[in-house]
């Protein structure tokens, strides 16, 4: 194995760092492997990965976090394989970002404007959190700038933007009735560049890094969905590939959360499971090395990768309550309600009927059987 | 010949066979979809000592569920097929609000049949006004379920159809809020059923016409005076201005005035 010659004038290659922070080479390969099979490539494709993220200088990257909670950078830095993707995430990320940076005050806001020109259509601009629109911004101001402005500028000159997480891509727990401060997700203001929303509260950490190693692979956004998700980690639903879906199948339900069907491990769907309505990887990539995920832990999905999911509760109701309603008006409530005043309606109506058209029920004058049969008689004789 | 004062019936040929089937299948879909839906929604926790491997009724109620929901949906571009080359009582217009006429005719159904302030009954073949509106209501309903349903199966099925309804999900946001809407309109439908069978009985009760067996047979039967009327005024749910008078009893017949 011979090191690469360092290249002093321009930042060394991903995998030169990995090899400096002490990463083997068994490791690197092991990474990109994975990389490879989360996204889906076929089996080849992890040499292609390796030998991109072997010669491929950084890419200028700006990481904004607005309203959130930094989950999204949490979760990253949980990843199965933490120090390569900790480069990965250095390596994208230096250049500004408020969790991570050195700098501090001035000093970084003059990194961030360096980026931005220096770099002019070729950085990526990298979101954590939402964007406040209600009272000028003023909700979310950093370096003396509202969130709105910064967002503005920093995507006018990015190559692409990755939305992380549910507050970036759908606004989260900040957007949900009655929002405040109107939080606004990153593709409700930027309509001019290209969006990858990786969804999820937080998005599932190998789910980030795959994202990124595809970008850095390709050169280009992986395919997306109709809500702009990449295809290779939200086009299935966590039902599809849930432990245990088979128990769905065959209607074994549990009905409460301390009976004999949740100790048997039945299927939580009544219990308000979100795992059919929601878009993720949890079922088939799991959390935090592969251990286990919400329903293989005896908890309901409550959905953290679809727009809106607070305002969607109960999260242990199967369906949310109705919109415009009061809290406790469900579909079904409101249903049976009407349907008891329709059935109460109809039967006034049916004594009314037989009061006020007494004349025309029953046999009119000359319709009575007896006459007409007797009449028939006369006129045939 | 007949002296007594009761008025000559008319037999007329209202509902033809495949508006018939049309709306048997149809109801018959309606029940099969709100009974399996109402399954769907609300499963029973059943507690069973088999393994999950040996059971599969949630399946095949979800199985039901969308082969019922393919014939519901044929039946209904049948019959909108229907609308077009049947008979004058199943013609789209009479479902649309078109004319005045029209809306004459509501306030007037409105007036005898729901208020019961008036007892002039109206005279209609088809249906009166009120109704063909409220049935092109349920259309309306039918293809809100169709669409959404198949918005809701689309990411499960990789058939043409299914697929052509994938932009549904992303206009109601999640998946989640549109399995409420697709769950909310099923209680449209059946409390239009309890209407719909209610104002059946109730028109068959109080005028005698055999609107009940109608769906069944085809057949209307209606005082020939006001069936005359009806007849002549082009599409059924019109208002008949001005009705031709009853016959006077014990007067000679008169003459059919066509065949």
């Amino acid at each position: 194995m011979t090191m690469l010659a360092p290249r002093t004038e321009v930042a060394p290659t991903i995998y030169e760092q990995a090899l400096s922070r002490g990463v083997s080479r068994r490791d690197f390969l092991t990474f990109c492997a994975w990389m490879g099979a989360y996204l889906g490539l076929e089996h080849g494709a992890a040499a292609q990965i390796a030998r991109a993220l072997e010669s491929k200088r950084r890419i200028p990257v700006v990481w904004l976090h607005f309203q959130e909670c930094t989950c999204c950078s949490e979760s990253f830095l949980r990843s199965s394989h933490p120090i390569v993707a900790d480069i990965l995430l250095d390596k994208v990320s230096l250049d500004y970002t408020e969790t991570l940076q050195a700098a501090a005050g001035h000093q970084a806001e003059e990194i961030l404007r360096d980026t931005i020109t220096k770099h002019r259509g070729e950085y990526l601009m990298l979101v954590e959190g939402s964007v406040p629109l209600a009272a000028d911004g003023c909700y979310c101001v950093v370096g003396g700038r509202s969130a709105l402005d910064t967002v503005r500028e920093v995507a006018a000159g990015a190559k692409a933007i990755i939305a992380w997480g549910n507050c970036a891509c759908s606004g989260c727990v900040q957007a949900a009735n009655p929002n405040p401060t109107r939080a606004t997700p990153i593709n409700a203001i930027i309509k001019d560049k290209p969006i990858v929303n990786v969804q999820g509260c937080p998005p599932i950490a190998e789910v980030m890094a795959g994202v990124l190693v595809h970008l850095l692979t390709f050169d280009r956004i992986p395919q997306l969905d109709a809500l702009g998700r990449p295809k290779a980690f939200y086009a299935r639903r966590v039902h599809d590939t849930c432990v245990r879906r088979a128990n769905y199948d065959a209607g074994l339900f549990v009905g409460t959360f301390d009976d004999e069907n949740a100790k048997k491990g039945y299927c939580l769907y009544k219990v308000g499971c979100r795992g059919p309505t929601t878009y993720n990887s949890c079922a088939s990539m799991r959390w935090n090395n592969g251990t286990s995920f919400p329903i293989q832990s005896g908890h309901p999905c409550i959905g953290c990768s679809e727009a809106n999911f607070w305002d969607n509760g109960p999260f242990y109701q199967r369906l949310p309550n109705f919109p415009g309603f009061g809290i406790e008006s469900t579909a079904d409530q409101i249903g049976l309600g009407i349907a008891g005043a329709t059935v109460a309606g109809a039967l006034a109506h049916a004594v009314l009927t037989n009061v006020r058209k007494r004349g025309e029920i029953g046999p009119h004058p000359g319709e009575d059987a007896e006459k007409a049969e007797a009449a028939e008689k006369g006129g045939a004789a | 010949m007949k002296k007594s004062p009761s008025p000559e019936f008319q037999r007329v040929y209202v509902w033809e066979q495949p508006v018939r089937w049309f709306h048997w299948i149809n109801a018959a879909a309606i029940v099969v979809l709100g009974v399996t839906g109402w399954l769907i929604a609300h499963p029973p926790a059943v507690l069973s000592s088999g393994e999950a491997a040996e059971g599969y009724w949630f399946g095949i109620v979800r199985f039901t569920h969308f082969v019922t929901a393919y014939v519901f949906a044929a039946n209904l571009a049948f019959r909108v097929y229907w609308s077009v080359v049947g008979n004058k009582f199943a013609n789209w217009r009479n479902f649309l609000p078109l004319t005045a006429a029209q809306f004459r005719q509501v306030w007037a159904v409105l007036k005898v049949d729901i208020l019961q302030s008036s007892n002039k009954p109206v005279h209609t073949l088809g249906h009166n006004a009120v109704a063909y509106f409220t049935y092109g209501g349920t259309v309306l309903l039918s293809l809100f379920q169709i669409v959404s349903g198949f918005g809701l199966y689309a990411p499960t099925s990789d058939g043409w159809i299914p697929q052509l309804f994938t932009w549904v999900v992303p206009l109601f946001g999640s998946e989640q809020n549109l399995r409420l809407f697709h769950y909310a309109v099923t209680w449209a439908f059946a409390i239009f059923t309890l209407i719909h069978v209610y104002l059946v009985f109730y028109h068959d009760y109080v005028e005698g016409h055999g609107v009940l067996s109608s769906m069944i047979g085809g057949w209307k039967f209606m005082e020939k005076h006001h069936a005359q009327a009806e007849q002549a005024t082009g599409l059924s749910a019109v208002v008949t201005r001005t009705p031709v008078p009853p016959p006077e009893p014990k007067t000679v017949p008169r003459p059919a005035p066509h065949g």
